[in-house]
């Protein structure tokens, strides 16, 4: 009788705390081994800094170059429309702020719902679109592997079931609830381990990749 | 020969007026999301009815469903058409006491064996459980609910206790507590949570059993749909100001006097279904969100080991730091070890390295 219920209470308690135990892990091994090993020094004598052009092509390489846009304006596109939105839905859906406020003890003002309902609905169809293009472009499909299908489900599924949670689609409530937190620990466990890990590395890249060029003198 | 009367005989002789037992039948209807011209048919119904027999056992409770049923602060319409319900057995309410208030039970279920409806408020010690947890006049709970339930129609869980197992049952649940339909599987069984329900639903579960002779729309709770069909969320009054993202931080700040949503306050409202939203309590009066209290849920399973009753439904029951501060050490280990190996691996093969001058490789060929 009261089984929804029971596996909303594991979802938020026993297994959350694994899914947040993982993700350290996992998180803390993969950026350690990254930033202890560094890099081969370098003996060449510099020609500029390393930071502020690291720090630069952080930011300047979220936008793609003209040329990327030309040979690939749907994956640019496309791809800007549902990062976004999802960051609006993980970041500024104030049930989301309470939790992240509880866990690390920060907090900021979030969006009114019928917005980020808004957003969530847009990225699912974009995501759903990346499937369907990665599905249909035969270079794509060819270089897709298993991961590339999984690190999708794993994204796809918090948004979808956050949605059906929030729209009350399926029921009971609690188990509705429960599905979503459990598909977002699903992607926490999932992240250290695939390549979902461009949460963090794509930066630390963008900074090497500026730091490298900073010290050689060249525009990145 | 009591039970030879209808309800509409019972009801004129207490006094009832005619406009005011439309007036419930009409609030009844609505209830039940009938439209307003089926009033009159559920008046028809409600005076022809019989006085359905009700044996009401009471286990591991606190008297607060029985309390919330009959301390309305004014005598209603919901009082009477209780009293003119058979009521016979009820700890609390019946005079007799001892032997003959078990008698009256026995007679009451041989005289209406298979007709009577069994209310049940408190959870009882389960089967497993030692029976000594809770007796009445020697028998344990699950042996009489188990006999009265033989001759049962249908049974009524009221209070989240008979329903979920509440209070008795939350951690570490020392009696072994189960709820009704842990033990009842051959009988039909209607939820009727709340910690107490609110009265009216209480008495319209009833009335709508009278008036129809079946057992209402049921939810996958077993609650019946129509007073259990909406979440407190969807239909408070505050829930613009949660769409808004206006919210009250503390119980005494500004936006705690201007009424906003106190989703940050703990409130459980987006995942309680219940009609304190709807129908609230003392007649109308107000209800707990109304009052500046955030909602409990007091009408869902395990509601008490749900969180603390003060913590946003967002948040986890419990935060294990110490588990992940250890993965996270765990994890930096993991880490170094992997730079200590691919760092031996480099030096090893710096080491093992031959280096061959272009004059060698062309010797070799």
């Amino acid at each position: 009788m009261s089984d929804p219920m029971a596996f909303l209470l594991w979802v938020k308690g026993p297994m959350f705390n694994w899914a947040l135990a993982i993700f350290a892990l996992g998180t803390l091994a993969r950026l350690l081994e990254i930033f202890l090993l560094g890099r081969r020094p370098n003996y060449a004598e510099p020609r500029g800094g390393e930071w502020g052009p690291g720090l630069r092509t952080v930011l300047t390489r979220s936008v793609a170059d003209p040329g990327t846009f030309q040979r690939a304006p749907f994956d640019v596109l496309v791809g800007w429309i549902w990062h976004v939105g999802f960051l609006i839905a993980l970041l500024l859906f104030i049930p989301h702020i309470e939790l992240i406020q509880a866990l690390i003890g920060l907090g900021w003002p979030g969006l009114p719902n019928p917005v980020v309902d808004a957003a969530t609905a847009v990225t699912l169809v974009a995501l759903v679109a990346t499937l369907i293009h990665r599905l249909r472009h035969p270079v794509k499909r060819h270089l897709s592997t298993a991961e590339d299908y999984l690190i999708w489900t794993v994204t796809f599924l918090p948004l979808i079931t956050g949605y059906l949670a929030y729209h009350r689609l399926i029921g009971p409530y609690p188990l509705a609830l429960g599905l979503h937190i459990l598909a977002a620990e699903i992607f926490l466990i999932v992240l250290p381990f695939t390549k979902l890990t461009h949460i963090f590395t794509a930066f630390i890249a963008r900074w090497y990749n500026g730091a490298i060029f900073g010290r050689k003198g060249v525009q990145s | 020969m009591a039970a030879s009367k209808t309800l509409g005989e019972r009801l004129r002789e207490r006094g009832v007026s005619r406009r005011g037992f439309l007036k419930y039948c009409a609030a009844t209807a609505s209830l039940m999301a009938l439209p307003p011209s089926m009033a009159p048919a559920i008046a028809a119904a409600l005076e022809r009815a019989r006085r359905p027999s009700v044996i009401w056992l009471s286990f591991q409770e606190c008297t607060g469903c029985t309390e919330s049923l009959t301390r309305s602060f004014s005598p209603t319409i919901e009082d009477l058409i209780l009293d003119v319900v058979s009521l016979d057995y009820h700890h609390t309410l019946q005079a007799a006491s001892g032997e003959a208030a078990e008698r009256a039970r026995e007679e009451a279920m041989r005289a209406h064996w298979g007709e009577y409806l069994l209310v049940v408020d408190g959870s009882l010690p389960g089967p497993r459980a030692n029976p000594g947890y809770s007796t009445i006049a020697g028998i344990s709970n699950l042996q009489m609910l188990e006999e009265a339930l033989a001759g049962a129609a249908a049974v009524i869980a009221i209070g989240t206790c008979a329903a979920f197992g509440g209070l008795p049952q939350a951690r570490p649940n020392p009696t072994g507590a189960v709820s009704v339909s842990d033990i009842v599987t051959d009988k039909p069984v209607i939820n009727v949570p709340g910690c107490p329900p609110v009265p009216m639903v209480i008495t319209g579960v009833l009335a709508q059993y009278l008036v129809f002779g079946q057992l209402p729309e049921l939810d996958e709770y077993r609650r019946p749909r129509a007073f259990y069909g909406q979440a407190i969320h969807d239909r408070c009054y505050r829930r613009p100001f949660y769409d808004k993202g206006l919210f009250a931080e503390t119980f005494d700040d500004e936006g705690a006097r201007a009424g906003w949503c106190l989703y940050r306050l703990g409130c459980k409202g987006p995942s309680t279904y219940n009609a304190c939203a709807t129908m609230r309590w003392n007649g109308g009066t107000s209800w707990p969100v109304e009052a500046g209290a955030p909602c409990l849920g007091c009408s869902e399973a395990s509601f008490w080991d749900a969180g603390g009753f003060y913590r946003a439904l967002s948040v986890p029951a419990e935060i294990d730091g110490a588990r992940i501060l250890a993965a996270g050490a765990v994890g930096a280990v993991v880490g170094g070890a992997a730079v200590a190996l691919t760092r031996r691996r480099v030096r090893a093969g710096e080491q093992a390295r031959e280096p061959v001058t272009v004059d060698e490789l062309e010797q070799r060929q």
